[in-house]
């Protein structure tokens, strides 16, 4: 064995990719499998590698561990991005929760039906305009430095960071209203570990499309 | 103010029940208050105490804080419910993910047309004792120690118990297959606070009912339109 953590996953973003994120922002390498066929998957069930039956997975330390959070928190404590006490953690788990909503949003929207794409598109714009985007905007204002929390990059800042780049993509103005977030924006990409992830090549994965949709399908079908 | 966390939630169970299970096995006395209107919950909004506008809302050490998640990870760290480091807490927080997706089944249950609440009824049993349950009772049964993680009461055994007295409300002997989780099951009501706790009168909410419902859509404006797993 490597010793470098390794992924169990499909072959594109879904609930793994914040991981992937976390990962790369610590400068940790790390290894990943790819499921694709539901033969695969029903063979790491078999051989018990999944706590719930489910996936992510991520090997790690002498762990197999699955639930994202959880996977998540550990990386963040591991590798010092989770604040200097107890208050820092509270508030970067906030941070990083309402986050989560946000992404749980476009996560599932691949596989909307085609007469509800419309509305779920309104929506992410409108909850990322209106409801999260606006948080952060104001954190930042108000303390004037250039991360989330306690004024060193964590956890918070790397969430945030991809949850503003997934939005782009589906919203490519979306930012106009923020300058704060503009500013944060580019600090976090030339960080070296998050520019070097953003670059060509990483283990960072596309947008999904109508592939990586059947290929999820297929693999977790009853 | 009195010191003790307060909680801002409806009168009924939903997101908040599993922060006032932790707050009650760890010992600790809190307040609440209960949303009864529209007007009260504008009024936590302008007021800017609600970061993403949403309850469960916890005035706990100075903070405002939001998200179950972050309050819950919080109140087990303060009060020594999160294992002795690292590795332990990923373990419980692995536990509580599974206890967490299984109580997502029955958060929503009370929302459901009566034709879907019988379907979901068969989905949680099937999901409690195929996928969840048996997890934890091997778990037991490997270490054969009292709690699940570290020999020591953590947030994974306060939250487990509330996950198996909810399904048991949907099929009383839905752990006759699971001895270890019988005998979990009577040691942790067993200890104090849990006692406590589970005595009538404490600040334990009953199963929904449809007032429950019924507040929370007109407060919240939302939750018409649930459709079963």
């Amino acid at each position: 064995m490597s010793g470098k953590p390794r992924l169990t996953y499909l072959n594109g973003r879904g609930r793994m990719e914040p991981v992937r994120w976390l990962l790369a922002a610590a400068g940790v390498e790390f290894e990943e499998v790819y499921l694709e066929t539901k033969e695969q998957y029903d063979k790491l069930i078999k051989d018990g590698f999944l706590l719930f039956q489910q996936v992510p997975l991520v090997e790690i330390d002498g762990m197999k561990m699955v639930q994202t959070r959880a996977i998540l928190s550990y990386i963040a404590g591991k590798y010092n991005l989770y604040g200097k006490d107890l208050k820092e953690r509270a508030l970067i788990d906030m941070y990083v929760e309402g986050i989560a909503d946000l992404m749980q949003m476009i996560l599932m929207f691949p596989f909307s039906p085609p007469d509800a794409k419309e509305k779920n598109l309104d929506s992410i714009k409108e909850r990322a305009t209106n409801r999260y985007f606006p948080v952060f905007e104001k954190v930042l204002k108000q303390h004037g430095q250039d991360f989330l929390v306690g004024n060193k990059f964590s956890w918070a800042d790397v969430q945030l960071m991809e949850a503003i780049l997934a939005v782009e993509e589906k919203v490519p103005a979306v930012l106009s209203g923020f300058p704060q977030l503009q500013v944060f924006k580019t600090k976090m990409s030339n960080m070296p570990t998050i520019k070097k992830f953003l670059q060509p090549g990483s283990p960072r994965k596309p947008p999904p499309d109508a592939h990586y949709v059947e290929t999820v399908l297929k693999v977790f079908k009853k | 103010m009195s010191g003790k966390p307060k909680l801002y939630y409806f009168d009924g169970r939903g997101k908040m029940e599993s922060i006032r299970w932790l707050l009650a096995a760890a010992g600790v006395e809190f307040e609440e208050e209960f949303l009864e209107t529209r007007e009260q919950y504008e009024k936590l909004l302008q007021g800017g105490s609600l970061l993403f506008q949403q309850v469960p809302m916890v005035e706990i050490d100075g903070m405002r804080m939001v998200q179950t998640r972050a309050i819950l990870s919080y109140i087990a760290a303060k009060y020594n419910l999160y294992g002795k480091d690292l590795k332990e807490r990923a373990l419980i927080d692995m536990y509580v993910g599974g206890t967490d997706d299984l109580m997502g089944f029955i958060l929503m249950f009370p929302f459901l047309s009566a034709a879907d609440k019988e379907k979901q009824c068969a989905f949680i049993v099937q999901k409690a004792t195929s996928r969840y349950f048996p997890v934890y009772e091997k778990v037991l049964k490997d270490h054969g120690q009292d709690f699940l993680v570290g020999n020591s009461f953590s947030w994974a055994d306060v939250h487990l118990l509330e996950a198996i007295l909810m399904v048991e409300e949907k099929k009383s002997d839905v752990l006759s297959g699971f001895p270890q989780l019988q005998a979990f099951k009577a040691r942790i009501s067993s200890i104090p606070t849990i006692k406590k706790f589970l005595e009538p009168g404490s600040q334990r909410k009953p199963v929904p009912d449809d007032k429950y419902v019924e507040t929370v859509r007109r407060v919240l404006r939302m939750y018409y339109d649930l459709k079963a797993n």
